[in-house]
């Protein structure tokens, strides 16, 4: 995998007249985008963090530019199809979900498997800020200060078996409490599926909050994953079951349009979209469409995972 | 059969008001994207260029819906006088559509503006993307018709006008089609659209048969 090499228009300050509602904070621009090869590099820029990040979380695998998301689009503009399935629905509709008390099922092939309480499953684990690239599906994107846990923090602990390939995880199915549920727009309820390599990976976040408070309900409260390198339909949202599985799980989008959405679903600027080019996207807040990044720029931390993959094939 | 309410004329100032009203959300979307994109302005939410092209899209649709309701509300209220604006409806929904396509050009997938899209895509778009074929043909048909709505080509054309403005009818169902295909999974919103269209072609393949039965059934002037 090569790296992206960034064109001089993007880190020229230039079209910044053309961006809307920008960040006061200006983007660390000298030696940006150089991550450490190999691992898993903290903070993407080498002049470091800019002071607004650093108030937000650990940057991962930013770009020069790459300044976070207004909060006011990250919590009002979402894909959550079980409140609603406009963009604006859920901020709409989600307001009264109650996720307290919440349980979250590990089961499948684990030696530990449990039924916790959300604060009893997320307690062993440390909380992290960290700052990563959201790419939807659809072709926009977002920079968002998530805060979480790591997955495999969560899975070390159930002892995976032997036979565990694959990771499971469901959202919770209650037409009731999620009126979207009432209409067929997808298979309820929502699933989603991770080989168990992409699980364990460091960069895989079960998120609890957001901009440094707790998830609000349109974001996936209480517990959504996080995948950066995929797209967004991946961070499955409201999870009440993680299992652990030897076959690949069916996931809701690929159930849906098999033609159109795969299991991987991993961001890939050269595999399009049968009904749109993934070669580019729209930034949320900006004007400009910007190029779309291979593994949607963390290349070098999972590209090594699919070695020997046809993308195109495993899309 | 005698108008309904009496309203044989058109009321004053309504050819105005028409114009007027026509204009109103294609001033208002847009303005919004601009203000949004440029000035700072929140009118469209997170995603005004998105927001601008889908609703610069629904409106062509609803505006050639309007058209297309113009013959039947004629033959249900008596008010002949409606049926010039068949034209002044129809103008306005090319324009609709004009700014939808220059919406997705220039703002959405950015020809021209951004160097990281070329020709190629945008043929590509156009030719491997069927939903985007669609909607282009759409355009493409609506053209002529745009052309030939002057009084001059009216006259011009005699009886073949007729038949090249039926045209209408295939572009409202593209319109339609596109509609349908472009949304991700939740059909419900074209589905509205298509039954109004349904509404409006069923009319008037029930108006034909009515007519010709009609005819057939009351012996021809000696």
């Amino acid at each position: 995998m090569t790296r992206h090499d960034l064109p001089s228009s993007e880190i020229t300050p230039e079209s910044a007249y053309l961006d809307r509602r920008r960040f006061i904070a200006a983007a660390g621009l000298a030696g940006a985008g150089l991550l450490a090869a190999g691992s898993l590099a903290r903070g993407a820029f080498a002049s470091g963090p800019t002071p607004q990040q650093k108030s937000l979380g650990t940057p991962y695998g930013l770009q020069p530019g790459d300044d976070p998301t207004a909060e006011e689009d990250v919590t009002s503009y979402n894909n959550f199809y079980e409140f609603g399935t406009g963009k604006g629905d859920p901020v709409e509709n989600a307001q009264g979900f109650v996720t307290k008390p919440w349980t979250v099922k590990v089961e499948g092939l684990v030696k530990k498997p449990g039924n916790y309480q959300l604060e009893d499953f997320l307690k062993p684990s440390k909380v992290e800020d960290r700052i990563y690239r959201m790419r939807c599906v659809e072709a926009w994107s977002m920079v968002i200060p998530w805060r979480g846990i790591m997955l495999a923090d969560v899975l070390k602990r159930a002892e995976p078996t032997a036979g565990a390939k694959f990771v499971e995880f469901t959202t919770l199915m209650d037409p009731k409490r999620m009126p979207g549920q009432r209409y067929p727009a997808l298979d309820w309820p929502y699933n989603e599926g991770l080989r168990l390599d992409e699980a364990m990976h460091p960069l895989t976040l079960l998120a609890t909050g957001v901009y440094g408070k707790e998830l609000p309900p349109q974001n996936g409260a209480p517990l959504r994953l996080v995948v950066p390198w995929k797209y967004g339909f991946k961070g499955i949202k409201s999870i009440v079951r993680i299992r652990l599985t030897e076959k690949m799980p069916s996931t809701s989008w690929s159930i849906a349009n098999p033609g159109e959405y795969g299991f991987y679903a991993n961001v890939n600027p050269q595999v399009d979209h049968p009904r749109w080019s993934q070669a580019t996207e729209q930034r949320i807040g900006r004007f400009r469409r910007i190029p779309t990044l291979m593994f949607n720029g963390y290349a070098d931390q999972v590209g090594s995972l699919y070695s020997g993959m046809d993308l195109r094939r495993n899309y | 059969m005698a108008p309904l309410g009496g309203v044989a004329r058109e009321p004053r100032g309504f050819s105005a008001l028409l114009i007027v009203l026509a204009a109103v959300p294609a001033v208002y979307y847009v303005g919004a994207m601009i203000g949004d994109l440029f000035f700072e302005t929140r009118f469209l939410g997170t995603r005004p260029i998105e927001a601008g092209e889908h609703n610069l899209g629904k409106w062509t649709l609803r505006i050639l819906f309007a058209s297309l309701a113009i013959t039947p509300l004629r033959r249900i209220t008596g008010w002949n006088w409606l049926a010039k604006h068949r034209r002044t409806l129809g103008l306005y929904a090319f324009g609709y559509l004009a700014l939808h396509l220059l919406t997705w050009t220039l703002l959405d997938v950015q020809l021209f503006i951004s160097e990281y899209v070329s020709w190629a895509d945008v043929q590509k778009d156009l030719l491997e993307r069927p939903y985007i074929t669609i909607g282009m043909l759409a355009f493409l048909l609506m053209i002529p018709l745009a052309v030939t709505s002057t009084k001059a080509m009216i006259a011009r054309l005699g009886k073949r006008w007729r038949v090249l403005h039926r045209l209408v009818y295939v572009i409202a169902i593209l319109g339609v089609a596109h509609f349908f295909m472009a949304v991700k999974k939740d059909i419900r919103e074209p589905l509205i659209y298509a039954a109004v269209l349904a509404l409006l072609l069923g009319w008037r393949v029930w108006e034909a048969r009515r007519s010709r039965l009609q005819s057939a059934s009351t012996p021809a002037p000696a």
